[in-house]
């Protein structure tokens, strides 16, 4: 059974390629979510800011909009700080240790049959499948 | 006109995040829960992004982008400890929460305090990663 889920997946996952491919033809950039608010944060990419300062915003605020007119916003991330602070901390320093994240290595990496990009994708969803196995599994924390 | 083209990708990349439903941590840890109740949501967007990707690298081979500069060249194949480890790290707090950085920042006008939160510690990550990696890069390596 087809469900409505998947198709919204997959159609959300299309704009999603579709921003990539903007950001590589008309700017010349693979679009790495890690990448560019790394390089904003510890200013190793003080030289670009204004372009990753741009996409970030954009990545911020059509959202915003969105879920502010059809509604829908909801993340159901956990509500104890310290797991999100942990997580937060863990993601932080993986996506900058890995040199990208979901969107890099994962849409930018794997379309470019980028070796690298592949490896990364199937280490962080070892992790992640260990990670839920473990939180939610095992200790029954999340 | 970067900065346009700019703030459309990441506008554009925001909406797609919105509509493919990965700003919802429960379909992000139900993709990762192979041992519970598995959602594969997760990957049709993957494949659906890498379709325009995958056309989008082969138009490319022998251009330049269109407003300047020139194309990413394909790093060298290196898979060292960096990118095998800080893929682990990064995708057990990905499992942890059910945000990466993209949705982190797109669900940030709704995520509440725990976003707020989330978003706050991946930014002190990536800050604390800097002299960590310094630091690992400088130990004597084994022989």
């Amino acid at each position: 059974m087809l469900q409505f889920e998947w198709v919204t997946g997959a159609l959300g996952g299309l704009i999603i390629g579709a921003a990539g491919a903007l950001f590589l033809l008309a700017n010349g950039r693979i679009m790495g979510a890690s990448g560019l608010i790394g390089g904003l944060v510890d200013g190793s990419g003080r030289d670009s800011w204004k372009e990753r300062a741009a996409f970030v915003g954009g990545l911020f605020l059509v959202p915003a909009i969105l879920a502010f007119a059809v509604g829908g916003g909801q993340t159901h991330v956990s509500p104890n700080l310290w797991i999100v602070a942990s997580a937060g901390i863990l993601v932080g320093i993986g996506t900058r240790f890995a040199n990208g994240c979901t969107s890099g290595h994962g849409v930018c990496g794997i379309s470019r049959l980028s070796m690298r990009g592949i490896v990364a994708t199937v280490f962080y969803l070892i992790g992640g499948g260990i990670s839920v196995l473990l939180f939610r599994h095992i200790l029954g924390v999340i | 006109m970067r900065l346009v083209f700019a703030a459309l990708s990441g506008g554009l990349f925001g909406t797609g995040l919105f509509v493919s439903g990965m700003t919802d941590s429960r379909k992000v840890q139900g993709w990762l829960d192979i041992f519970g109740d598995w959602d594969p949501t997760l990957a049709f967007v993957l494949g659906g992004a890498i379709i325009p990707m995958f056309f989008a690298w082969r138009l490319t081979e022998g251009r330049r982008p269109a407003l300047g500069g020139v194309f990413p060249p394909k790093p060298p194949v290196r898979l060292d400890g960096n990118l095998i480890v800080g893929s682990l790290v990064f995708g057990m707090g990905w499992g942890l929460a059910g945000l990466c950085p993209g949705p982190a920042i797109a669900s940030l006008s709704f995520g509440g305090q725990s976003g707020l939160v989330f978003a706050l510690a991946m930014v002190v990550g990536m800050l604390v990663a800097v002299p960590l990696r310094a630091r690992l890069d400088a130990l004597p390596r084994p022989a």
